[in-house]
């Protein structure tokens, strides 16, 4: 029997160097911005579906875990830190947002930004101390602070206590309330991709492959750590900003654990470490979550086994999969 | 020698709970000189570089470097300054390409401060600049070669890439430890000028080795350690001479037989 194997060849326009394309006429250009147009015009899309789908709702819930999810992904595999703050980010987030709101009027275009880069500034100082931590150590402390911070408001009853704070103020309509969040997901999506390929991208990618070089490389890892963590807790402190204006509330269930672990689900889906990969996951697990509701009780138990096949039969994730796909041809030879 | 030691370390001591691991060793070195620190495994050797380059903190004892006391500064501070090191076991960026593991260095304060390796002035491109250095040490320039994953790169080149990382900073010390060790002896003879292109370019070299044959080659003083401390130091020939270096290398009963014999 004669032996063959499979040969993957990289298309011609992969040149060299992996910050340089030659383009060389509209069809490759076409290739190039194909995959990114399709998703663009596809999240824009979205809110456009027919309404008796009763899928308004869902398509913000999508961005808001596709932002927590893409903190996620550039923490974890771009410095190395691996988070479970997704709660932490939106409770801070969300209460900043919610007090600025409530107790000073301040309508939700100026609190989002405010809370944003405020609660980054929060999250950061709170886990400055453990910039030394890696790995396992940083995810449990990044699980302990929304579990401390719940306890905290429910024995001091502050912030409203048990009952949350109440009378915040509503998007004015669903129609901007969907196109906001979907525009700040393409621009924190693009952002980010843009960033981690810059220069600075490759001394976090340093960090995380090998922080004792960067060190001997006369650079501050723990400077950079801190910026990574601001970038991402300000990330997620945007969606726990605008999950309070979506729900007209916050409370201690801002703190639920959901936040940071279908972030995470969703990076596993969808192709670690491509950052466009978690936003495909939420896209996919969102929805299924949704539409298994129907099942009561047995909605976790299907979720988790389409987790458990995707981990199973897909464990690189869609986009590491559609990547390769894309850019490479795949053909059987003799050997 | 008459000039001004550059570096200048008074008595450093290092314990790791009850292991001294260094016992207040002191030494200096001129501009330009390269200095061989050699000695049996597990003499300090490596320690001393930790001391030196700020990565472990000692427990007593000053470092002056062009006479600042740089005693207990943090590692990226002391890299800052000019005084780089390479690792024993390779530290390069597994996941990225040869070229871009120059590049973070390049993107360094300091490097932005002097403009890179030989280029002067301002920095430009880091991806060219990053080429431009690994072809200074020895990557073929027109091949494949600096734009392969470092995780796919031979020992060699890896050794090499750790030269780059100090080079991109344009240092006044680089201290080797063991750049020779896990090479192929025509690995060694082409890695031999490139250290001695390292002292004309006015570069003050430490090197740690065991291969004790190429580095007798290059420096021009030898220190010896034994057990955390330093037995013996001078040229090549005055130590290999030494009584004490033969022991601690042989042990006292062999060396004393090998003396009666001789």
């Amino acid at each position: 029997m004669e032996k063959r194997r499979k040969e993957r060849i990289d298309r011609g326009i992969m040149v060299r160097s992996d910050s340089i394309y030659a383009l060389m006429s509209w069809r490759e250009l076409a290739y190039l911005a194909a995959p990114r147009m399709l998703l663009i015009i596809g999240m824009l899309l979205l809110p456009l579906v027919p309404e008796s789908w009763n899928w308004q709702g869902t398509v913000t819930l999508v961005c808001v875990y596709a932002m927590l999810a893409i903190s996620f992904d550039f923490l974890a595999h771009y410095i190395g830190l691996v988070s479970l703050g997704g709660a932490f980010f939106v409770g801070v987030g969300g209460y900043l947002a919610g007090i600025l709101n409530t107790t000073y009027g301040i309508p939700p275009l100026y609190t989002i930004p405010v809370a944003a880069l405020g609660g980054g500034v929060i999250c950061t100082l709170l886990l400055l101390p453990c910039l030394a931590l890696r790995g396992v150590y940083f995810a449990i402390v990044t699980l302990m602070y929304p579990l401390l911070l719940v306890r905290l408001i429910e024995a001091l009853d502050i912030l409203g206590g048990t009952d949350g704070l109440l009378g915040i103020d509503g998007f004015s309509n669903p129609w901007v309330e969907q196109y906001l969040v979907i525009i700040m997901v393409l621009l924190f999506l693009f952002g980010i991709r843009r960033m981690v390929n810059m220069d600075i991208g490759l001394v976090f990618r340093g960090v995380k492959d090998n922080d004792q070089a960067v060190r001997a490389s006369g650079i501050n890892i723990f400077y950079y750590k801190g910026l990574a963590i601001f970038i991402a807790s300000s990330l997620g402190c945007l969606a726990g900003a605008c999950i309070i204006y979506i729900f007209m509330w916050a409370g201690i269930s801002l703190f639920v654990l959901d936040y940071s672990i279908l972030p995470i689900a969703a990076t596993v889906i969808g192709g670690a470490g491509t950052l466009v990969g978690p936003v495909l996951g939420c896209l996919i697990l969102i929805p299924i979550s949704e539409l298994l509701r129907d099942f009561g009780t047995l909605r976790i138990v299907f979720y988790s086994l389409i987790l458990v096949g995707f981990i199973v039969f897909k464990s690189e994730g869609i986009m590491v999969w559609a990547q390769r796909k894309y850019h490479q041809i795949e053909r059987w030879t003799k050997i | 020698m008459n000039r001004q030691a550059i570096l200048e370390v008074s008595g450093i001591t290092k314990k790791f709970g009850g292991i001294t691991a260094l016992n207040n060793v002191s030494f200096s070195i001129h501009t330009g000189e390269i200095l061989g620190i050699i000695g049996p495994n597990g003499s300090g050797k490596t320690t001393i570089v930790n001391c030196i380059t700020g990565f472990i903190k000692m427990t007593s004892g000053k470092i002056y470097f062009k006479g600042k006391n740089i005693t207990g500064k943090p590692a990226h501070k002391i890299a800052d300054m000019g005084v780089t090191r390479t690792f024993q076991i390779m530290r390069p960026y597994y996941s990225l390409p040869a070229y871009k593991n120059v590049v973070i260095p390049l993107f360094s304060p300091r490097a932005k401060r002097t403009g890179g390796w030989r280029g002067g002035g301002k920095l430009g491109d880091r991806n060219t600049v990053g080429i431009d250095i690994l072809e200074e040490i020895g990557f073929e320039r027109d091949s494949f070669v600096p734009y392969k994953m470092a995780s796919t790169l031979p020992t060699g080149y890896l050794k090499r890439l750790e030269l780059a990382r100090c080079l991109a900073l344009k240092p006044e010390i680089i201290i080797c430890d063991e750049v020779f060790s896990g090479l192929s002896m025509s690995e060694i003879a082409s890695m031999v000028p490139l250290i001695e292109r390292l002292q004309m370019d006015g570069i003050t070299v430490i090197m740690i080795e065991h291969r004790l044959r190429e580095l007798f080659r290059v420096a021009n003083r030898i220190m010896v350690m034994n057990f955390g401390e330093k037995i013996a130091e001078g040229t090549a020939d005055e130590v290999m001479a030494d009584k004490t270096v033969k022991e601690a290398y042989f042990g006292s009963k062999e060396v004393e037989e090998v003396m009666d014999y001789a």
